[in-house]
């Protein structure tokens, strides 16, 4: 029986080296396939028509001149009279055609006649959502006191604070090719959930989930938002079966993408906090609302506050409401980033109105987290790196000239546990070790981490293991959402790789003349342990196997993780912004991330997790936003143009430390792809309330907010 | 995108030829980094397009006796790389430099950039450049942050050009040729406030081409662009304002100051410009004229911050055209 426990740190020889990607190269020479460039014999080209009006109903849609229009070859109508439809950029109808052009010419033959209805689509318009029945309040919680407590406290600050819908902006919009043959349906996706999404189209087309074939290679973002097959791939499918089986292409347009493909729910809440003279929070009161699009926006009591778990009095009251807009999807660490900014916001405006160092606030309240000790540790640690001793200022009373600088401080906590994934090893007897597993690899580096997990558990490198995933006829894998992709795949991977080693120990120990148990795998060897001049080469080894090649599965199951993997991290970052008082641009100088991901497999990938993970909270700080007009009930700034988001010039100096202390290490393996998102924005929003004396009170941080709340201070 | 066909001439008379004297029947190409994304989004669909990167007399970059001649399809690259701007025209290159793209920059014309459709989103979502329903813009009501802070009639949207205001600085001139000749503009009447739907932002008639922009010499005349962005990225400036100063030793003999993506149009502050005369440009005088810049200006309910940065800009380009 095999030891899987992941060896000492002083005998790893690739797990914890900052390896290149295994994909990098194709990558940057433009070979990675992506669903959009996938081109198959007689494809076809299709085309979405949507509807423009956030509230509607289809009195009647004409296709017929469509479908006589050139090239056409199949018409699907998606939205048939008598449809309501819900939110602007929904879908309609969608045409295939020979070209892409002759599909979109196409779809604007399509005539629809629509009855059009009033529409809500500005959630924090409260009493309109009132008056049109669409506040939904989700009850109360409450724990201890409060009321007595906010009598008994102190200090007592009360503030408001929000942050917009984002969209999740994937680079390559949703989409795919799909092929409905005699025998089985080809479907190449864009997706996270290689495993599942092919049962998940069969299930909308009302076939055998086994006759769906899924292929992906390589996948341009998605970030929470590409987990289901979607209605563009049933109705894609459909238009190639009406095609007589020819492939279909379908990826939406840009606005579209940002229309429906993508939502986070936005917040906004009044919170009162009441503190003992030296800084301990004894009482927290929010009430909030949201909305995650047509389906209202529901929190979950016990995310306000955020982390800060156990103050010791609490009340939580929540309102969803809904609006005309398409559904929210979970967005990397879905919700975290939103209730991090609204709780580290506030604990830093009770700190400033107390005329307190906010460092000291947050230490004297880590009493009231999960992890004191590690909130504790990450606190110190991250005020080191930004050299808060040296450049923290009050509040407002930094420089004297018009652009001020600031320090702010993030707080942050996410799961990532392992899924549940199954890893199939062979080892072949001319020695090619193949690896396959129905995950897939969003731009994270999971291809790279299971080569390592595996040339670690072989004693071979990286470049020799064979890595399949990406394909759902190879063993399941969960998808990749909450960060449990690396810990599912990790577990999975050592599991397999040491079963089958321990079979090849078998087959090779006779000739050795030892027993089984006495070998070791070493630098492309295999040998007896403690007698290393008894070896044989990995090949020769290989040799041993006879014909038919070892295979052998591992599985991780996250309720018996063995030690491989677990859940659970902290986080703290802090934000040095400057701000030019006249014009109101904020910039942001440096951020330093410490994050704890227990045992780290590459910390290049892992460092290149909390960039992409920063950037995109930098953006959401101080650039990105949904904004719905509703006059026209209309995403009108949905196009990059106006709906922006970082380049590089923005994105400032990231230092990031990855916090794997020996203790943090024996966890083993925790998913880090959300955890670094978490605490950007409330850093970043803190150090501009450090800089100008003032909180914006709401995301992103734009001028027209800065100069309108410095123009408040001076009214 | 709508089908059309596509016109490649490489002389400016078969050019000219193949027009239409309708607007919307023909669209002309340069570096077609507007032009595709309007028809891609089908606020445009012409039925031609004439592309006219191929035709070298509207390219180049020449001294003459009147000045610079810059022809329409000189690239954003080229002129910033260009010597004789580099000397004379800090007001130009500060605008180029505000073009943050490098695609951008090596396929966009300075040409283009005078003819460029606004970027007002209610345009850009179909609902047309003055955004009228029942006869009334709708953008007094709807979501105008980024809109007029100097609205003529019912035009609300903000021109995006980045060279209008530091060539209306410089006194500079356009040249626009048709079958019938050519005529000559200044650049501050190239660019006109619509007052109908389907009316146009620019001077230019359908069956006209823009050939070359006449810079006057700028010798001893400081001049300057200054840009606030919302970003550091390939994203449009929130406020710009370009100034061009005579000098009579340390004081203003006379000034121009033009602000853009406040109005239809780049805003002419006149009233500033005439009050910095005889004045010695210090932090104190630029400020104040900076104050007259924006006196006037009817910021609508989400864009007051606008007046600010305006203001702002006006004080920061002087104090950059008089640094060294």
């Amino acid at each position: 029986m095999a030891e899987y426990r992941w060896p000492p740190v002083n005998q790893r020889r690739v797990i914890g080296r900052p390896v290149n990607r295994v994909d990098g190269l194709v990558k940057v020479t433009g070979r990675a396939t992506y669903s959009s460039d996938v081109r198959r014999p007689g494809m076809l080209y299709a085309a979405l028509l949507t509807c423009p009006y956030a509230h509607a109903r289809v009195r009647s849609i004409d296709v017929s001149e469509a479908e006589r229009s050139p090239g056409v070859r199949a018409v699907q109508v998606l939205a048939p009279a008598g449809t309501e439809i819900n939110w602007a950029g929904a879908d309609v109808a969608m045409v295939a055609a020979e070209t892409e052009e002759q599909a979109r010419d196409a779809v604007r033959k399509i005539k629809v006649d629509y009855e059009v209805l009033p529409h809500l689509v500005k959630e924090f318009d409260l009493s309109r959502a009132q008056a049109m029945n669409r506040a939904k309040p989700s009850g109360e919680a409450v724990t201890g006191d409060p009321d007595q407590a906010l009598k008994e406290a102190d200090v007592v600050f009360e503030g408001e604070y929000t942050i917009p819908v984002i969209t999740h902006s994937c680079l390559q919009p949703h989409g795919q090719v799909v092929a409905w043959g005699e025998k089985e349906i080809e479907f190449f996706a864009n997706t996270q959930a290689v495993s599942t999404v092919g049962a998940d189209l069969a299930k909308a087309l009302e076939v055998p989930a086994e006759i769906v074939h899924v292929q992906q290679h390589s996948v341009g973002g998605a970030y929470g938002s590409k987990f289901q097959a979607e209605s563009w791939a049933a109705a894609a499918a459909r238009l190639s079966k009406a095609a007589g089986g020819r492939p279909v292409w379908f990826h939406l347009d840009r606005r579209t993408e940002l229309e429906v493909a993508g939502c986070r729910p936005s917040y906004r809440a009044r919170i009162k906090i009441g503190a003992k003279k030296d800084g301990t929070i004894t009482v927290w009161d929010s009430q909030s609302w949201a909305t995650g699009g047509f389906t209202g926006g529901g929190l979950s009591a016990n995310l306000l506050p955020f982390v800060f778990v156990k103050i010791p009095n609490k009340r939580f009251n929540h309102t969803a409401v809904s609006v005309n807009t398409a559904p929210a999807r979970a967005w990397r660490a879905p919700n975290f980033p939103q209730v991090a900014f609204l709780t580290c916001a506030a604990l830093e405006d009770l700190a400033a109105q107390m005329k307190m160092d906010p460092l000291e606030l947050f230490l004297k309240n880590v009493q009231y987290t999960d992890r004191p000790e590690v909130y504790a540790w990450q606190l110190k640690k991250a005020a080191e790196l930004i050299e808060w001793q040296k450049k923290w200022h009050p509040r407002g009373q930094g420089e004297k000239g018009p652009v001020k600088t600031g320090l702010g401080i993030g707080i942050g906590t996410w799961g990532g546990l392992g899924h549940a994934a199954q890893c199939r090893t062979r080892i072949h007897p001319d020695g090619t070790v193949e690896i396959e597993l129905g995950s897939q690899d969003l731009g994270t580096g999971t291809r790279t981490v299971i080569c390592q997990v595996a040339a670690e558990s072989l004693g071979l490198r990286v470049g020799d293991i064979r890595l399949k995933i990406g394909d759902n006829r190879y063993p399941v894998a969960g998808a990749s959402g909450g960060s449990t992709t690396v810990g599912g795949v990790s577990a999975a991977t050592r599991r397999s790789t040491l079963n089958a080693l321990d079979e090849l120990f078998k087959r090779v120990a006779p000739s050795l003349g030892v027993s089984p148990d006495q070998l070791e795998a070493v630098d492309g060897r295999i040998r007896v342990k403690g007698d290393p001049s008894k070896s044989l080469s990995w090949k020769e080894a290989c040799q041993k196997i006879g014909n038919s090649p070892i295979e052998a599965m591992g599985a991780n199951d996250p309720k018996s993780p063995g030690g491989l993997i677990s859940g659970g991290v902290g986080g703290v970052q802090m934000a040095e912004v400057r701000v030019d008082t006249e014009t109101g641009q904020v910039r942001l100088n440096k951020l330093v991330i410490v994050q704890d991901c227990g045992m780290i497999i590459n910390p290049k990938t892992a460092e290149s997790q909390c960039y992409g993970a920063a950037t995109m909270s930098i953006c959401a700080a101080l650039m990105e936003e949904r904004i719905m007009d509703q006059l026209t009930g209309r995403f009108i700034n949905a196009a990059y143009d106006f709906y922006r988001i970082a380049s590089i010039m923005d994105v400032g100096e990231i230092v990031v430390h990855l916090d794997n202390r020996p203790e943090h290490d024996a966890r083993g393996v925790i998913g880090l792809g959300e955890p670094p998102v978490v605490p950007t924005i409330a850093a970043i929003s803190n150090a501009v309330a450090n800089a100008i004396g003032v909180r914006v009170p709401e995301v992103p941080i734009t001028p027209d907010r800065v100069l309108a709340a410095l123009a408040r201070r001076k009214a | 995108m709508q089908s059309f066909e596509y016109a490649s001439p490489t002389t400016l008379q078969e050019a000219l030829s193949l027009l239409s004297t309708q607007w919307g029947e023909v669209d002309i190409l340069a570096g077609g980094t507007d032009l595709l994304a309007l028809m891609k989004d089908y606020i445009h669909t012409p039925k031609r397009v004439v592309n006219i990167k191929g035709i070298k007399e509207l390219g180049g970059i020449q001294q003459t006796s009147a000045g610079l001649r810059i022809g329409a399809i000189v690239t954003i690259r080229e002129l910033l790389e260009n010597e004789l701007v580099q000397k004379e025209y800090p007001a130009l290159i500060q605008a180029a430099r505000g073009i943050r793209g490098m695609q951008l920059r090596n396929m966009g014309t300075i040409g283009g950039d005078l003819c460029q459709r606004p970027r007002c989103w209610y345009f850009r979502n179909g609902f047309g450049l003055l955004a009228l329903k029942d006869g009334k813009s709708l953008i007094p009501d709807g979501e105008n942050r980024y809109h007029a802070i100097f609205p003529q009639g019912q035009a609300y949207f903000v021109s995006a050009s980045s060279f209008g205001p530091p060539l209306i600085a410089l006194g500079a001139r356009v040249k626009l040729a048709s079958t019938g000749g050519t005529r000559e503009l200044p650049v501050e009447q190239f660019f006109v406030a619509p007052q109908r739907e389907g009316e146009r932002e620019i001077a230019l008639k359908p069956n006209e081409i823009l050939t070359e922009i006449l810079v006057p010499p700028a010798k001893g005349v400081r001049n300057a662009t200054y840009e606030i962005r919302p970003d550091e990225g390939v994203n449009w400036p929130l406020v710009t304002a370009s100034v061009a100063l005579r000098m009579e030793g340390n004081r203003v003999a006379s000034a121009r100051i033009v602000m853009g993506h406040v109005g239809p149009t780049p805003v002419q502050a006149v009233k500033a410009a005439a009050w910095l005369k005889g004045k010695q440009i210090t932090e104190a005088v630029a400020e104040e004229a900076g104050r007259r810049a924006v006196e006037g200006a009817k910021p609508l309910s989400q864009n007051g911050y606008k007046v600010q940065l305006a203001q702002v800009a006006v004080k920061r380009a002087l104090l950059a055209a008089v640094a060294k």
